[in-house]
């Protein structure tokens, strides 16, 4: 019996590592795109109605994240022509 | 194609049968979860799953070499009627856990519809236990652990990064993450699974002598081939979506997202490094994962539980009823035809019984799908330990096989419908089919 382990350990590496990557990458765009509570400012006493929007520089990060994932899929799809 | 016997037209369809089984049974692998969290409308998402099914078809001209990769030895002249009856054998175990509404592996059905029609035609020395190992029960018990951590972990971040924002605000995002990631599932799921399609055909053309060997698929099959799974995918397993998207646990949009992801990654990963794994068991695997690592969330063992048993049961009850039909196809021309008609009895005694209780594209989400009886346990580190409700199922499962070889094996005036219909309480406790096993087995060891 000859079981692969190293090609499963291989799966298991790239897999764990490349899902947790994309997540992560995909959700820091989500929150550079969305709104920050508005607790943020809530120490100094001045109540601020709703939300703060995004930064600019948290807005280009967030395309920039986007960007990568699209660059991921488009390997994925790469890969399953291929 | 005036040389195509009867034969080879009879394996031809139903290699497309099986096609279009695997489709609507694999719908659920890429849309549960795009369904349950509302990332799609259900009939949007078959709609997309579908195309892109059939795209996929379309996509990759390196057919399977060989239909069963190695586990069946197909050098030694592997005879039309063996491929027929595997995958007779492998279209009603596909229309059973349908029925049940469980996730099981297409693949793993068709290996173990021809691993049981070698068996009974050519004898042991045609099955390779090595690569049964390799490729079918490594895999499965490696998938759903491998798909299982790489979710957990990626919800728990994913939930970490984004804790302090405002759920409704971010839904959106996630949603559209979701359907990419669905959408490489499904293309890489047409790419595959209508491959393999169009290798049972293509070795069926070669043994009938219609074309030569080792050439490619001609264009009508690699077309029909893509519709069949297309229009599979499009019908939709409604009972195994609703199963995969509310049923093991409640998806959140950012669980959906990290289960999907996880999912089209696992599988890209494995096929691409050689180590291919069932997309089933992947994708039930990282919703369980993603079930698990979000806060609160529960995994609802008694389902999981019962979807490893369709799993661990896969290979061996499509083998008997591949075996049996191998039997009667063995016999000549009029041992198919009646194979053909016992199949489409049992094909339609299935259908019938899913009547009973119909879920479709209106009912897909509805919430009390399952008993409340099993085991709920709270989110633990332990990914793919059912407690022991588990082994308790695994008896009761175990004693229910004989209930698959009776659509075919029976004659037609035996308990067919009775038999199917019984089975048809969909996720409800094993409890059921029990009894009915005992009522069925009686009649079915007769006949066979």
């Amino acid at each position: 019996m000859n079981i692969d382990w190293a090609a499963l350990g291989q799966v298991f590496g790239v897999s764990l590592v490349v899902t947790v990557a994309m997540v992560g990458v995909f959700t820091l765009g989500i929150v550079g795109t969305s709104a920050k509570p508005s607790r943020s400012g809530a120490g100094s006493g001045t109540v601020t109605a709703g939300a703060t929007g995004p930064s600019a520089l948290g807005r280009s990060g967030a395309y920039l994240c986007f960007a990568l994932c699209a660059a991921a899929v488009a390997y994925g799809i790469y890969l399953i022509v291929a | 194609m005036e040389h195509i016997t009867l034969l080879i037209g009879i394996v031809i369809i139903t290699a497309l049968v099986f096609d279009f089984t695997n489709g609507f049974h694999d719908t659920a692998n890429a849309m549960a979860t795009t369904i349950s969290t509302g990332a799609l409308r259900p009939k949007t998402a078959v709609a997309m799953s579908a195309v892109l099914n059939l795209v996929g078809a379309f996509l990759s001209v390196e057919v399977a070499k060989t239909i069963s990769g190695g586990i069946v030895d197909e050098g030694s002249g592997i005879q039309p009627e063996v491929i027929f009856a595997g995958l007779v054998g492998a279209i009603v175990w596909n229309l059973l856990t349908w029925l049940a509404g469980l996730p099981s592996s297409s693949s793993h059905a068709l290996f173990g519809g021809l691993i049981g029609a070698t068996l009974v035609s050519v004898g042991m020395d045609g099955v390779n236990g090595d690569a049964v190992v390799m490729k079918v029960l490594i895999p499965a018990v490696a998938a759903p652990l491998v798909a299982g951590i790489a979710a957990l972990v990626a919800t728990r971040l994913t939930y970490r990064i984004a804790r302090d924002r405002d759920p409704q605000d971010t839904a959106k995002g996630y949603r559209a993450g979701q359907i990419a990631s669905a959408a490489l599932v499904s293309l890489a799921h047409g790419t595959n699974d209508a491959q393999k399609t169009m290798g049972v055909i293509t070795l069926a053309l070669v043994t009938g002598g219609v074309v030569a060997p080792a050439s490619d698929p001609p264009m009508w099959v690699i077309v029909s081939a893509g519709v069949a799974i297309a229009l599979g995918t499009y019908l939709g397993g409604w009972r195994i979506i609703r199963t995969m998207g509310k049923g093991l646990t409640d998806i959140q949009p950012p669980q959906g997202f990290a289960a999907q992801t996880g999912a089209a990654t696992v599988i890209l990963a494995s096929s691409h490094l050689g180590f291919a794994l069932s997309t089933t068991q992947v994708c039930s695997g990282s919703v369980m994962g993603s079930g698990l690592g979000r806060k609160g969330g529960v995994v609802r063992w008694s389902t999981a539980g019962r979807m490893v048993i369709a799993w661990g049961l896969t290979l061996p009850a499509a083998g008997l009823v591949a075996g049996a039909a191998a039997l009667l196809a063995d016999q000549g021309n009029w041992g198919v035809a009646m194979v053909a008609v016992l199949a489409a009895i049992a094909c339609g005694a299935i259908w019938v019984a899913s009547r009973r209780q119909p879920i479709d594209h209106t009912n897909v989400n509805d919430t009390n799908v399952n008993d409340t009886s099993g085991a709920e346990s709270a989110a633990g580190p332990s990914v793919l330990a059912p407690p022991s409700t588990g082994a308790a199922l695994a008896q009761s499962a175990t004693e229910a096989v004989p209930v698959t070889t009776t659509p075919v094996a029976a004659p037609v005036a035996a308990p067919v419908p009775s038999a199917a219909i019984a089975a048809a309480p969909i996720p409800a406790t094993p409890t059921p089919v029990t009894p009915a096993t005992a009522a069925a087995t009686a009649p079915a060891k007769a006949t066979v």
